[in-house]
């Protein structure tokens, strides 16, 4: 969607590796699997890049003139910033915590689905909020002669979206923290 | 080495606190609470004095534990998790600000009492104007030749009618906050009910007409109040955050707990993805916010420059996260969840005064937009 061409399908035919390149044991890829998932979940989930664009959103509103004066003097648009700036709060110092129960050697449980659902989310809604803040400059690709941030908001909500879906959808995470996490019943398969 | 969790003791007093609790302050306790006139659970309200949580930050020279906000914050999330009555917090605030900035006498007057549950207190800042700042606190002190005259309203008190002692913001000259000491039972102090949708907590109007204090009632310096004031504000915004978030975990657990007994179609409704996302969504809000929490209670005592943004962070998220989680846990009670036999009332009723409670969510976040420069 974003019209680079990291996201692909890889097509295998007849395709042949030496026996040293099994990972793990035979029939067991599963379980190796879904230990790679989760630490793709953390790093999907990781606050560090979310606190950094943040601030870069803070700094759009206090550019970007609304209504004749800076965006971050509206106090709708300082609401929204806030309530962002709690959400980015609230998984960093969660990150903190989780670390230090893993340094405690404490089992991490569906954490890592927590974070990848929460912070993917809300990378999502700092990059809509910054299309809000822009208006009409929101759409204007890169090559615009009035682009702001070098057009990398659009980029950014496109992008973010993906990694939504990518890592396991958002509502793949919700049946894993739902029955893994709370231990609710699995859905009746189909007859 | 970096750390960001309980301590040994700090895990062994919440569990202690929660075995008490579930033990001494079932539903039933609370609503048969909610039929008495003042509200207090008489007994259960003993139990937690004799263990020493009403002095649990006061100092140990000041007969207290001498343990910390992180401590107290623990407690509060016990207390919520089982919809507590009773004035724990506004007690809490007024030893809090007797610690801080009372003198000898004063202390040594009104601690023992405090801390021995004998005496209940209250803080009496909010007015009709409903500001939680200087500009909000206009019932007028005025010097007398013994001490102060008072005379005006305050609105919005927790733990009223109940308490005994109030800590009442008032106007002193015409730039001045100071607080005053003022037994509920002086003359002139008119204390009246207000009628509320929480059953769990009480809350009245406090009038004040010619009430003469003398000068030993006014606790810290004249046109000092706000400082202290403004450092209760942010602890009773932590105390509530904490009561919330064990509020929204209780409301969860109950929710989920519902969803896999109760049947419908055939199978329990929480192998249903409609019910399982929700119960998901709510995890996805409570789980990561018990940090908020922490943090917010470890930086009031160990972090001053940032106490007052972190309490804002914590009471901004857990009013709004509170409040929308039991709202999802009552849905998926579905009509049983809706009536008043249910216990699941109690906790959407207190979320509904916890998140207005010491400042509500758009307070917060507009407080914290000043306090990063937006």
């Amino acid at each position: 969607m974003t019209g680079d061409a990291g996201f692909n399908e890889v097509f295998f035919e007849d395709v042949r590796v030496p026996r040293r390149n099994l990972v793990g044991e035979l029939n067991n890829g599963w379980q190796i699997a879904n230990a790679t998932l989760a630490h793709e979940r953390n790093m999907l989930g990781s606050t560090t890049r979310t606190q950094e664009t943040f601030q870069r959103l803070v700094r759009l509103a206090q550019t970007q003139r609304r209504n004749g004066g800076p965006a971050s003097r509206d106090p709708v648009v300082r609401q929204r910033l806030a309530d962002l700036a709690i959400r980015v709060e609230t998984m960093k110092l969660e990150a903190y915590r989780q670390l230090t129960d893993a340094l405690r050697g404490r089992a991490p449980g569906i954490a890592a689905s927590v974070n990848k659902l929460v912070t993917t989310e809300l990378n999502h809604d700092i990059a809509r909020a910054a299309l809000e803040i822009l208006g009409s400059y929101g759409p204007l690709d890169r090559r615009s002669a009035h682009v702001r941030d070098r057009g990398v908001w659009p980029l950014d909500f496109m992008f973010s979206l993906g990694l939504i879906i990518g890592g396991g959808t958002s509502q793949i995470q919700k049946n894993i923290i739902a029955e893994r996490g709370l231990g609710m019943p699995k859905e009746a398969k189909p007859r | 080495m970096m750390d960001f969790g309980l301590s040994g003791d700090q895990e062994a007093l919440q569990r202690a606190a929660r075995e008490l609790l579930a033990r001494e302050c079932p539903p039933a306790l609370v609503r048969a609470t909610a039929k008495t006139a003042d509200g207090i659970p008489r007994s259960l309200q003993a139990k937690m004095a004799e263990l020493g949580w009403i002095g649990l930050a006061a100092p140990e020279a000041e007969g207290g534990l001498g343990l910390g906000t992180l401590e107290l914050a623990l407690v509060c999330e016990e207390l919520g998790r089982v919809a507590a009555p009773g004035p724990f917090l506004p007690t809490q605030l007024v030893t809090a600000a007797l610690v801080r900035a009372g003198s000898k006498a004063q202390r040594g007057r009104w601690l023992p009492r405090l801390l021995s549950g004998e005496t209940l207190a209250a803080l009496a800042y909010l007015e009709d104007t409903d500001r939680h700042d200087p500009a909000g606190i206009t019932l007028a002190a005025r010097r007398t030749r013994a001490g102060w005259q008072l005379d005006g309203a305050k609105l919005f008190v927790q733990g009223v009618p109940g308490a005994d002692l109030l800590l009442v913001a008032a106007r002193t000259g015409r730039e001045g906050v100071s607080l005053f000491l003022v037994e509920a039972a002086a003359p002139g102090v008119r204390v009246r009910p207000e009628e509320t949708v929480d059953l769990t907590r009480r809350v009245g109007e406090v009038r004040l007409r010619d009430v003469a204090v003398d000068r030993s009632a006014l606790l810290g310096r004249e046109g000092g109040g706000w400082p202290i004031l403004a450092r209760l504000l942010d602890l009773g915004a932590i105390g509530i955050a904490a009561d919330s978030f064990g509020g929204a975990a209780r409301a969860l657990e109950m929710a989920v707990e519902y969803s896999r007994v109760r049947q419908q179609f055939g199978r329990p409704i929480g192998s249903f993805q409609a019910i399982k996302h929700m119960a998901a969504e709510m995890v996805a809000e409570v789980e990561p916010a018990r940090s908020l929490v922490w943090y917010a209670a470890y930086a009031f005592d160990h972090r001053p420059g940032e106490a007052s943004r972190a309490a804002s962070i914590a009471k901004a998220r857990l009013g709004d996260v509170f409040s929308r989680t039991v709202n999802r846990a009552v849905q998926m009670h579905g009509g049983i969840g809706f009536t008043w036999e249910h216990d699941l009332q109690l906790w959407f009723k207190r979320a509904c005064w916890n998140e207005v409670a010491f400042g509500d969510p758009t307070f917060h976040r507009e407080r914290l937009a000043r306090i990063d420069r937006y």
